[in-house]
């Protein structure tokens, strides 16, 4: 059976043809981000693939990750092309590179996950809250049910530890 | 320059190709005409800029995403039999690489003169940007499970994550990225058929409001109507056509960074295609940066200029944001960038302007203001004031650098005549 919910007004849709995306979110349904991981080489990989990048193996099994990391870049949307997102600016466009295999396989490479700033229960964030974060803050992973057993990732300030000030654009 | 490639010698079709025809239609919002219509105008003119007939022409290609018109159609009326064509799917830098690809076509003797064109309606029917298509509610599945969902789905919002970093990098700054519009701006004034002709301060630009961070509305490209053609033969023929040949020492086309469809999880976002195509332009071309007069570098953001300028070896890889605010890219600098105003001024045409601006410039015949003589040649003055000229001085070699995304980018180096 296709998976079928909605997120945001958007209907979602993943047909049983693709497998990786069904269980990709069914796995955050279920509330822990998990990861393709090669059975060749080992390494994660996201987003979902139908082979490994490094080493082309087919094979893979879910592994779950930490789901925290540090904020690697973002765009900050004031202007919303899809009118589901106009009431949400600004919002941010995160990209959050995980703790996991950081700089692996190769220098400057990582498990960059994208995702918009939310408040702890995955609503998307509030002008306040865009406004504290950048690159550097420490970010974890939150879930926001789309029906059919299925979540989707975003991503909240880790509220457990001290944040460094994070780099933000300079604002006149 | 990669170790492997002797620069020194005559590599692969270096010299041995040239661009002998352009043309286009007008740069408008509202063409009242269909794309078919628009190709058709753009072919013919580049046809006849070339001096050949349309019995002359035996080869077609185009490049659209959905929004044009095939060369079958473009062809059909203008009356033009073919022993090639392709209409390919492409963006920003399928010109170079088209242009890559009508060379080999007419090496391996399928055709002998290639016209290429792009035709669309980029405002009154269908806005890159996402206006116009695709921008509605619809079913969120593969792929945009992971862009769409998130409010990620023009180019501005995919591209601001690489271009935030590199201010995050190398201290880039927004009054530095500025200065792009503001100098394509200068240059757009002094050229009639731009659609935007009015001059900008970098404190405009940074005074407009803001799209995504880091982009305010000034460092984004007009969206506009218009068709842009090209005509590309060999050599042998090319002499003969009625200008002198703008010569291709090389060309590379869709370059990619790692992992394309997924750039951003290898290696520094902050670097772009260009930092691979570089290994194969300069040596195929027998020349390096140092060399180029001026630079066509594909500015759909001021952003992907200085990425751009950067990662081909104009500066060094951090320097970007110091190249393109200190002057070296104005009229009357010593390398200057997009003379006809590019994107973000003359008009949106997926790369084709600037390849046919630097045509023009090797040439020595920029359509500016200038007063013509007797038999209707160019008098150039220099003055590059507004309102003025914008022929650069005796140019000898040009390099455009397409930008399609961070990871794909395409380049052309061309010289002037007959090498
Ligand atoms: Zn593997």
């Amino acid at each position: 059976m296709p998976l079928q919910g909605e997120y945001l007004g958007m209907s979602v849709a993943i047909p049983d043809v693709d497998r990786p995306n069904q269980e990709f979110y069914t796995h955050c349904g279920q509330g822990v981000l998990h990861l393709q991981s090669c059975v060749k080489c080992t390494l994660l990989r996201y987003p979902t693939t139908t082979a490994c990048p490094w080493c082309a193996e087919s094979e893979y099994v879910w592994t779950p990750v930490s789901g925290k990391g540090t904020l690697y870049s973002y765009g900050e949307v004031h202007h919303a092309i899809q009118p589901t997102f106009q009431q949400f600016t600004p919002y941010l466009i995160l990209l959050v590179e995980l703790d996991e295999q950081r700089d692996r396989p190769n220098r400057f490479d990582g498990l960059r996950i994208n995702g918009n700033l939310a408040d702890a229960s995955g609503e998307m964030a509030k002008p306040e809250l865009v406004a504290t974060v950048g690159i550097g803050s420490r970010l974890r992973v939150v879930f926001k049910s789309i029906g059919d057993g299925m979540a989707i990732p975003l991503w909240t300030l880790d509220t457990e530890i001290k944040q460094e000030a994070p780099w933000r654009y300079p604002d006149n | 320059m990669n170790a492997e490639i002797d620069a020194t010698s005559e590599k692969f079709l270096r010299g041995k190709y040239a661009i002998v025809g352009v043309g286009e239609t007008a740069y408008t919002r509202g063409s009242g005409t269909t794309t078919r219509a628009l190709g058709t105008y753009a072919v013919r003119r580049a046809v006849e800029d070339a001096g050949l007939g349309m019995d002359d022409i035996d080869g077609m290609l185009s490049y659209s995403g959905n929004d044009s018109i095939p060369s079958t159609a473009v062809a059909g009326d203008l009356g033009i039999r073919l022993n090639f064509y392709m209409d390919v799917m492409g963006g920003g830098s399928s010109t170079e690489a088209l242009i890559g690809i009508a060379m080999g076509v007419i090496e391996a003797g399928m055709c002998k003169t290639v016209v290429i064109f792009r035709s669309m309606n980029g405002y009154s029917q269908i806005r890159i940007g996402g206006t116009g298509r695709g921008s509605g509610a619809s079913n969120l599945s593969g792929d945009g499970l992971f862009g769409r969902a998130y409010g990620q789905s023009s180019a501005a919002q995919a591209f601001a994550q690489t271009f935030m970093r590199h201010m995050y990098d190398y201290g880039t700054t927004p009054e530095q990225i500025a200065h792009v519009k503001a100098i394509h701006s200068e240059h757009a004034s002094n050229n009639p058929k731009a659609y935007y002709k009015h001059r900008v301060t970098v404190d405009d630009v940074l005074s407009s409001r803001m799209i995504v961070k880091p982009l305010h509305l000034l460092d984004c490209c007009v969206e506009t109507d218009n068709a842009t053609a090209i005509v590309v033969t060999r050599m042998d023929r090319a002499r003969d056509c009625k200008h002198m040949p703008a010569t291709i020492l090389s060309v590379v086309g869709r370059c990619c960074k790692p992992r394309i469809d997924n750039h951003y999880q290898a290696g520094p976002i902050s670097t772009v295609a260009g930092h691979y195509a570089k290994e194969i332009l300069w040596p195929n071309a027998g020349v390096g940066p140092d060399d180029i007069d001026l630079t066509g570098s594909y500015d759909a953001f001021t952003f992907t200029t200085m990425l751009q300028l950067e990662d081909y070896g104009f500066c060094e890889k951090g320097d970007g944001g110091e190249y393109v605010s200190s002057g070296i890219m104005r009229l009357g600098g010593a390398r200057p960038n997009n003379t006809s105003g590019g994107h973000l001024c003359e008009g949106y045409t997926h790369g084709m302007n600037m390849v046919i601006e630097n045509v023009r410039q090797l040439r020595g015949e920029i359509d500016d203001s200038c007063p013509t003589d007797a038999n209707g040649k160019r008098q150039h003055t220099y003055d590059y004031s507004s309102g003025g000229c914008r022929q650069v001085r005796d140019p000898e070699i040009t390099a455009n650098l397409g930008w399609a995304m961070p990871g794909t980018g395409s380049a052309l180096v061309m010289a002037k005549g007959e090498r």
